[in-house]
C-alpha cells in the first residue's frame, strides 16, 4: 500500500513547539531502589550461578524470586533453599513489536518458567519461578508444545556476571 | 453508628536513609508490629486494607499493585489513597462507621532517601503551563510566600518562628523517632543564614524514611482484641483551591485545615474553645511558621495570637498545652505520605501512656493536624481520646 499524500501544512518539531498552546516541560525522575536483604542475597546467588529461594516456615511455600515475608501467612521468612535451574515453560509469548509498536528486527521470546520445585499446593497454581527470555526459534515457540517444554538456565560465564537477573542469559530447551 | 477505635500501631524507620530494607520490607515490618500490637491476625481479622502512597514518590507507576502483599492484603479487599496517611484514616473511619468493615488497617510510607531528583519530583506537581517555566528556585519557595503573608497579617515576629524550631528540635531529643533532634538555641536559629526567607535551614524540616501502620476497629470488635483503646472521635479533611494556580490560594492562611478542624470538632462534639479541650497537640510544622498557623487554623489559638502563647511557654512540654511533644516534623523529618500517620502514632502512644521519655502526664485528649506539604493545599485533622491514662 502506498502512502497517501494528505492536504495541509507540514510542521517541523521546532515549528510546532514555537506555537503558543504547547508547553514543553521535562523534570527528571530518578531513583535508587534498595533491594533489601532478600533480593540482595538472591542477586549474589545469581552471580555464583545459583537460584536461591526462601521457604515459609508456616505454609511451606517456596518463593522464587524470594520475598522478605510470606504474603499469605504474613510472617518473616527464615529458610533459604537453592532451587534447580531447570523447569518447564508455564506460558510464553513472542513479541514482534516494540513499546512504540515499531516492528522489531528480531522477535523476542519471553516466558514464565515454573522451576523444578514442588508447587503449592502440590501442582497448584503458586510456584517458584522466573520470568525470563527463552532462547528458541520464535516460529517454534508459537507451537503448542512450547507450554510445558523442559528448559534450563543458560548462564553467562562467571567472569561476566554482575549480580543481576541478566546473569542468566536466558532459559533454553533441553532434551 | 459505632464508635471507631484505634487498637494498634506499628512503625519502621524514621531514619534519614534506610538502605538496609526494600520499601515493601519496610511496609511488612511496620504492619506486622501494628498487628502484634493490636493482637489481630491480618489474614483473618482485618476486613479492609488501606494504603497511602503516591506514584511519583514511589518511582513506580500504578504503585497500588505493590501495596497489598506486604501488609497482609493479598487477595483481600485493599485500595490505595494517593494522599497523606490521615486521609487513609478517614477512609477507615467511614468503612467502620458505615458497617462495611469491623477492622481496617491503614499503612502509609515514604522513602525519600531513594529519590535522587526530589526537587524535580516537586516540580512535577507544579502547573506545567505557567508555573514550571518561572525561575522559582527551590520548590519550598511556596512556604516562604505563606510565611511572609502570615507574618505580615498577624504581626508575628521572626523570633517566634525561630523559637518553634528551637523548641521542636530540642524536644525531639527525647523521642527515638526523631533523627533531626538537636539542642539548638533561639540564637543558633537566628544567626543561621536564610534558606528561604524568612526561614533558615533549622526551620525547614528535612526528610526521613518510614512506614507506619495503624489498625482501627468498631467499638464492639475492638474490645475483643485489646483494652488499650484510643478513640477516634472525629476526623476531617479538606482541599482548598489554588494548587494549579497559586494565585488563588489564600496566602498566609490554610483554609483547608480550618475546614478539616471544623469537620472533626463537629464529629467529636467539641463545644466551646478547643484550646482547653486537648491535653496535647501534634500539628503540622514542616516549616516553622506552619506550627503557629496550624494552631490558629485549628482554633487552638485566636487569630494572630499563637506567637504570644508560644512566647509565654504555653506550648512547651511542661506548659498547659504541649504542642509537638514528639519534636514534630522539624525533629522527626517528613516521611512524605506517612507524615500525618506518624504524628497520629505519637498521639496514640501519648494517650496510652506509652510515649516513654516524652510522655505527657495524664494525656487524655489529643489533636492531630496534618498538611500534605507544598505544593498542596490539603489538610486532615483528627481528634483522639482515651481513658487508659485516667
Amino acid at each position: 500500500m502506498s502512502v497517501q499524500k494528505f492536504p495541509g501544512t507540514k510542521l517541523s518539531a521546532k515549528e510546532m513547539y514555537s506555537l503558543p498552546g504547547l508547553v514543553e516541560s521535562s523534570p527528571q525522575a530518578k531513583y535508587e531502589f534498595s533491594a533489601g536483604p532478600t533480593i540482595s542475597r538472591f542477586l549474589k546467588g545469581l552471580k555464583e550461578g545459583k537460584i536461591l529461594g526462601r521457604r515459609c516456615p508456616r505454609c511451606g511455600r517456596i518463593y522464587v524470586p524470594p520475598r522478605d515475608y510470606c504474603e499469605f501467612c504474613h510472617v518473616p521468612l527464615a529458610d533459604w533453599v537453592e532451587v534447580p535451574d531447570t523447569g518447564r515453560v508455564e506460558t510464553a509469548v513472542v513479541s514482534y513489536i516494540s513499546v512504540k509498536r515499531e516492528r522489531l528486527e528480531k522477535p523476542e521470546v519471553v516466558g514464565v518458567i515454573r522451576l523444578d520445585v514442588p508447587g503449592y499446593p502440590e501442582d497448584g497454581y503458586e510456584f517458584a519461578g522466573l520470568f525470563h527470555r527463552i532462547c528458541m526459534d520464535p516460529e517454534e515457540a508459537k507451537k503448542d508444545k512450547t507450554i510445558g517444554m523442559k528448559v534450563k538456565a543458560r548462564w553467562r560465564p562467571p567472569e561476566q556476571r554482575t549480580g543481576s537477573i541478566l546473569d542468566i542469559e536466558c532459559f533454553e530447551p533441553v532434551g | 453508628m459505632s464508635r471507631v477505635a484505634i487498637i494498634g500501631v506499628g512503625w519502621y524507620g524514621f531514619k534519614p536513609s534506610t538502605p538496609e530494607v526494600h520499601f515493601q520490607g519496610m511496609m511488612f515490618e511496620s504492619s506486622s508490629r501494628a498487628y502484634a500490637d493490636a493482637n489481630v491476625d491480618p489474614r483473618k481479622d482485618v476486613d479492609v486494607f488501606v494504603d497511602c502512597q503516591e506514584d511519583m514518590w514511589e518511582g513506580i507507576a500504578i504503585a497500588d499493585e505493590f501495596a497489598p502483599e506486604p501488609i497482609g492484603g493479598a487477595l483481600r479487599p485493599t485500595f490505595t489513597v494517593a494522599g497523606d496517611g490521615l486521609l487513609g484514616v478517614a477512609h477507615a473511619y467511614m468503612l467502620i462507621n458505615s458497617g462495611l468493615a469491623n477492622v481496617v488497617a491503614v499503612e502509609a510510607h515514604g522513602k525519600p532517601s531513594e529519590i535522587k531528583t526530589l526537587n524535580d519530583i516537586y516540580y512535577f506537581a507544579f502547573d506545567p503551563l505557567h508555573l514550571r517555566p518561572l525561575p522559582t528556585g527551590n520548590p519550598f519557595f511556596l512556604a516562604g510566600l505563606d510565611a511572609q503573608a502570615y507574618m505580615a497579617r498577624t504581626g508575628t515576629p521572626r523570633e517566634s518562628l525561630a523559637l518553634v524550631a528551637s523548641k521542636n528540635r530540642s524536644q525531639g531529643l527525647l523521642n527515638e523517632r526523631a533523627p533531626y533532634a538537636a539542642r539548638i538555641t533561639l540564637d543558633d536559629v537566628l544567626r543561621a543564614p536564610y534558606a528561604i526567607y524568612p526561614m533558615s535551614e533549622y526551620e525547614i524540616s528535612r526528610f526521613s524514611d518510614a512506614s507506619v501502620t495503624v489498625v482501627l476497629a468498631s467499638e464492639e470488635v475492638a474490645r475483643k482484641f485489646t483494652d488499650r483503646i484510643v478513640w477516634l472521635d472525629g476526623i476531617g479533611f479538606n482541599t482548598e483551591v489554588g494548587t494549579g494556580a497559586v494565585e488563588l490560594h489564600q496566602w498566609g492562611r490554610m483554609p483547608s485545615m480550618r475546614q478539616a478542624a471544623l469537620m472533626a470538632y463537629k464529629m467529636a462534639r467539641i463545644e466551646g474553645s478547643p484550646s482547653r479541650y486537648f491535653s496535647l497537640a501534634e500539628v503540622e510544622d514542616r516549616f516553622s511558621f506552619m506550627e503557629l498557623l496550624a494552631l490558629e487554623e485549628t482554633m487552638i489559638a485566636p487569630e494572630g495570637q499563637a506567637h504570644v502563647s508560644l512566647e509565654a511557654g504555653d506550648y512547651d512540654f511542661n506548659g498547659p498545652l504541649p504542642v509537638n511533644p514528639s519534636g514534630g516534623s522539624l525533629a522527626m523529618g517528613i516521611q512524605l505520605e506517612a507524615t500525618g500517620l506518624g504524628r497520629l502514632v505519637e498521639a496514640v502512644l501519648q494517650l496510652r501512656g506509652e510515649a516513654g521519655q516524652h510522655q505527657v502526664k495524664g494525656a487524655r485528649r489529643a489533636l492531630v493536624a496534618s498538611w500534605r506539604g507544598v505544593p498542596s493545599y490539603t489538610s486532615a485533622v483528627a481528634v483522639l481520646s482515651s481513658e487508659v491514662n485516667s
